[in-house]
């Protein structure tokens, strides 16, 4: 098959205005005092820049913003997982990978939920990010979030958009890695705990309320 | 319930007089049901509407009943509205205006406008019955019976195993509500209850169908559980703490329609629904309990009981359930080793072909394990037909019980009798096999599936042989001497057909993969026969059984296609 090569005008062939419509919206910004909604939550000095200094100076991301999924622990640094492994099952690019803790697996953290993951892996070079895994979780304990962990060292790069390893397996995250990242997070039912108290209350007589 | 079932149609009497039918309706939709039907011991019994609205076709959800156990009718979640043909006050029926019976429906006696349901397990049907299990009395009925059903239910689902099987999750899907009504505080229970050495109990979630009772009481023959305590807080109980330990405990597990009572051997190992279901055969006895294999990527979870009537109904034994771990075993024969060297199939089987075709007659001799496939052992019959090679597998007797388990512990004795390779009796050629290597006679020994240095052959005679070709799938004293080590396949690796002691052929299908370059016995052993690709070579298990059965008159009725899922069953000859 043969393509033909369109014939240029002569002021095509100057390639001047292809040159300023390349350039037309990079000057449009640098000619630009309007304010960038983007960085509306900078400084009053970076609203009006339209570049960053990557990596040293990192975007901050919109409170809404949904980053890679990671494992949270309760108020009290309790896994909440149960390893029920919906997610596992809902993920549409098998990035999750759980083990489960079988009979003589690590105890729960919280005695009545029973069960823990033994191991929960999440491949970030698979994952999607479709937070179908925080949708679907029962437990409240798999979330997209910006990782602004415990013990983060702001000097260091921070890693809220940028997954970046040097290593494939340095981007498998596991289990400890997952619940460092991802923080804790009070759900405010406490469901586990208040099973647990109700039963207990049922120990004794006559039963309260 | 008898011993081991041998036929087709078990406790079916001999020439069973024609049974009546009538005339009911269902759902408005005119059916003839049998007056009689088999209850759980298979004796007949008038027709429940329950049995009636499955012939209909029609499904009413349940949990205390299951068609091999007694009836309890304690769920009540069967309920169903129905009617009869009224009478009038002269006693005939009475009839409507254009002729058809008047249908007088059950209801309240005190409360005529309010729908009386009946339980539809042991509601025996009458002619004329309209049964309405799609009405909404019906289903009203239905969602009362679940949410009080519920009301102590702990809804743990997701650390529950059997969360994806649970009849309390699919209900609640087809007729629950989204709220309940109860508001007080939830009843609690033990959890984790030690039941027996491999039953974990969890009495939150028990709905208290006694379903496991009546099995253990009435098949098992153990009355070891029963219902302790009043009202919210009934719970099952074994007669003495972990005391419920017979041979068939775990399918109190399989009975559960909820997550009470849970195996310790799959106890929070893997959600339902990522297992491969494989239909297969229990191979720790010659009953061949039907089996379905449970697997997520090659590796074994589980085993369940499959239905079969003519073998094993819906129950297997314990020790058959948990006989599983040793597939994946790490020290599994993965390599095909020629004189302890790594190497690969065509070599060793080239080397196998040119020592075999070189042997002198009788000087050959075969030992096949009795729980190879009876396609494998036509074809090691072949090849010592070829050979005239001295044959024989290992008898392997124990204890047997009344039910399910029997004494022979080789899945296929019979095949291995059918085949012609088994001595009479089985085991009666092997030290005619040990003089033959003394003498110096047999001078080639091939080995499948047996380890012969614990069965009268032992390694100081093994070492006599010029050739040592053993097929195994776990090490063994015989591996270790082997010149040729071929590694196998177990029956969960590969597809082929066992006869169980009755004779009943049943095939099993491939669960998993096997491990590194181990192989299908049948496979390598038709390519032995026939040679790598040739012409007469039967290169599918297909092939391979439709030549078994042309030429074993004992198969001659009986296709691979024909054995369907159950199998069938051949006279013994």
């Amino acid at each position: 098959m043969v393509v033909p090569r369109p014939t240029l005008k002569w002021y095509e062939r100057l390639y001047l205005p292809a040159l300023y419509a390349g350039l037309r919206v990079t000057l449009g910004h640098l000619f630009s005092w309007r304010k960038s909604g983007v960085y509306g939550d900078k400084t009053r000095d970076q609203q009006f820049k339209a570049t960053l200094n990557y990596p040293e100076e990192l975007w901050t991301v919109p409170p809404g913003y949904r980053g890679a999924p990671y494992l949270v622990s309760d108020s009290k640094g309790n896994t909440k997982c149960v390893s029920c492994q919906l997610c596992e099952f809902v993920c549409p690019p098998k990035a999750i990978r759980i083990v489960p803790p079988g009979l003589d697996g690590p105890p729960a953290d919280r005695p009545p939920a029973e069960k823990m993951p033994a191991e929960f892996e999440i491949d970030m070079l698979r994952c999607i990010f479709c937070g179908y895994c925080e949708e679907v979780c029962p437990e409240e304990a798999i979330f997209l979030a910006k990782d602004y962990y415990a013990g983060y060292d702001p000097k260091l790069m921070r890693r809220d958009y940028a997954l970046t390893a040097t290593r494939r397996g340095d981007l498998v995250f596991n289990m400890r890695e997952l619940l460092e990242r991802g923080g804790t997070h009070a759900d405010g039912h406490g469901k586990w705990e208040h099973k647990q108290r109700e039963a207990d209350d049922q120990q004794t007589f006559p039963l309260k309320g | 319930m008898p011993a081991p079932a041998t036929t087709e149609t078990k406790p079916a009497p001999a020439a069973p007089p024609p049974i009546e039918k009538i005339k009911i309706k269902v759902d408005g939709r005119e059916i003839e049901v049998p007056k009689l039907m088999p209850d759980w011991q298979g004796k007949p019994q008038p027709t429940t509407m329950l049995q009636a609205c499955d012939l209909a076709g029609v499904e009413v959800p349940h949990y205390c009943y299951h068609p091999k156990l007694a009836v309890a009718g304690n769920c009540r979640m069967c309920l169903v509205e129905f009617g009869t043909p009224s009478m009038g006050p002269d006693r005939r029926p009475a009839l409507n205006d254009d002729g058809t019976p008047k249908i007088a429906k059950s209801v309240l006696p005190y409360e005529p406008g309010t729908p009386r349901g009946a339980i539809s397990c042991a509601t025996p049907v009458s002619p004329g019955m309209e049964i309405y299990p799609s009405s909404p009395a019906t289903k009203q009925m239905r969602e009362a019976v679940l949410e009080s059903l519920l009301v102590n239910h702990p809804l743990d689902c997701p650390i529950c195993d059997q969360a994806g099987e649970c009849k309390l999750q699919e209900y609640s899907v087809e007729h629950g509500q989204a709220q309940s009504h109860f508001v007080e505080t939830k009843v609690h229970k033990p959890k984790a209850v030690d039941l027996g050495p491999r039953i974990m109990l969890d009495d939150e979630r028990c709905i208290l169908c006694t379903r496991c009772i009546r099995f253990t009481r009435d098949i098992a023959g153990d009355d070891a559980l029963g219902i302790v305590n009043r009202g919210s807080f009934n719970t099952i109980a074994a007669w003495s703490e972990g005391g419920f330990d017979n041979n068939y405990t775990l399918n109190t597990v399989d009975l559960c329609p909820v997550g009470a009572l849970t195996s310790k051997d799959f106890r929070f190992q893997m959600r339902v629904w990522f297992l491969k279901e494989t239909k297969s055969v229990c191979a720790s006895c010659a009953t061949g309990c039907n089996i379905v294999v449970s697997s997520r990527e090659e590796r074994i979870y589980r085993f369940v009981p499959r239905e079969n009537n003519a073998v094993n109904d819906c129950w297997m034994c314990d020790q058959g359930r948990l006989n599983h771990r040793w597939v994946g075993r790490a020290d599994r024969l993965k390599d095909v080793l020629v004189r302890g060297q790594k190497s690969t199939w065509d070599v060793a089987l080239g080397d196998i072909a040119g020592r075999l075709h070189r042997a002198a007659p009788g000087s050959v001799a075969i030992v096949a394990s009795a729980r190879l496939s009876n396609e494998e052992l036509f074809l090691i019959k072949t090849l010592a037909d070829r050979l005239g090679a001295l044959t024989d597998s290992v008898p392997r007797d124990g204890a047997g019980d009344s039910l399910l388990v029997h004494g022979d512990k080789n899945p296929n004795s019979n095949g291995a009798r059918i085949a012609g390779i088994a001595g009479a009796p089985m085991g009666s050629r092997l030290p005619q096999i040990a003089e033959g290597i003394a003498s110096g006679v047999i001078r080639t020994l091939f080995v499948l599936g047996e380890d012969v240095t614990r069965h009268g052959i032992s390694a100081e005679l093994l070492a006599r042989l010029e050739t040592l070709i053993v097929s195994d799938i776990l090490p063994s004293a015989t591996t270790a001497a082997a010149h040729l080590l071929l590694p196998g396949c177990a029956h969960l690796e590969k597809h082929g057909s066992f006869t169980n002691a009755g004779g009943r052929v049943q095939k099993f299908m491939k669960a998993v993969e096997p491990p590194g370059d181990a192989r299908a016995e049948w496979e390598f052993l038709s390519e032995l026969i026939s040679g790598k690709g040739a012409p007469g070579a039967a290169p599918t298990l297909e092939g391979v059984f439709a030549k078994m059965a042309a030429a074993l008159p004992a198969y001659s009725k009986v296709t691979w296609g024909g054995l369907g899922e159950t199998g069938a069953t051949i006279a013994l000859p």
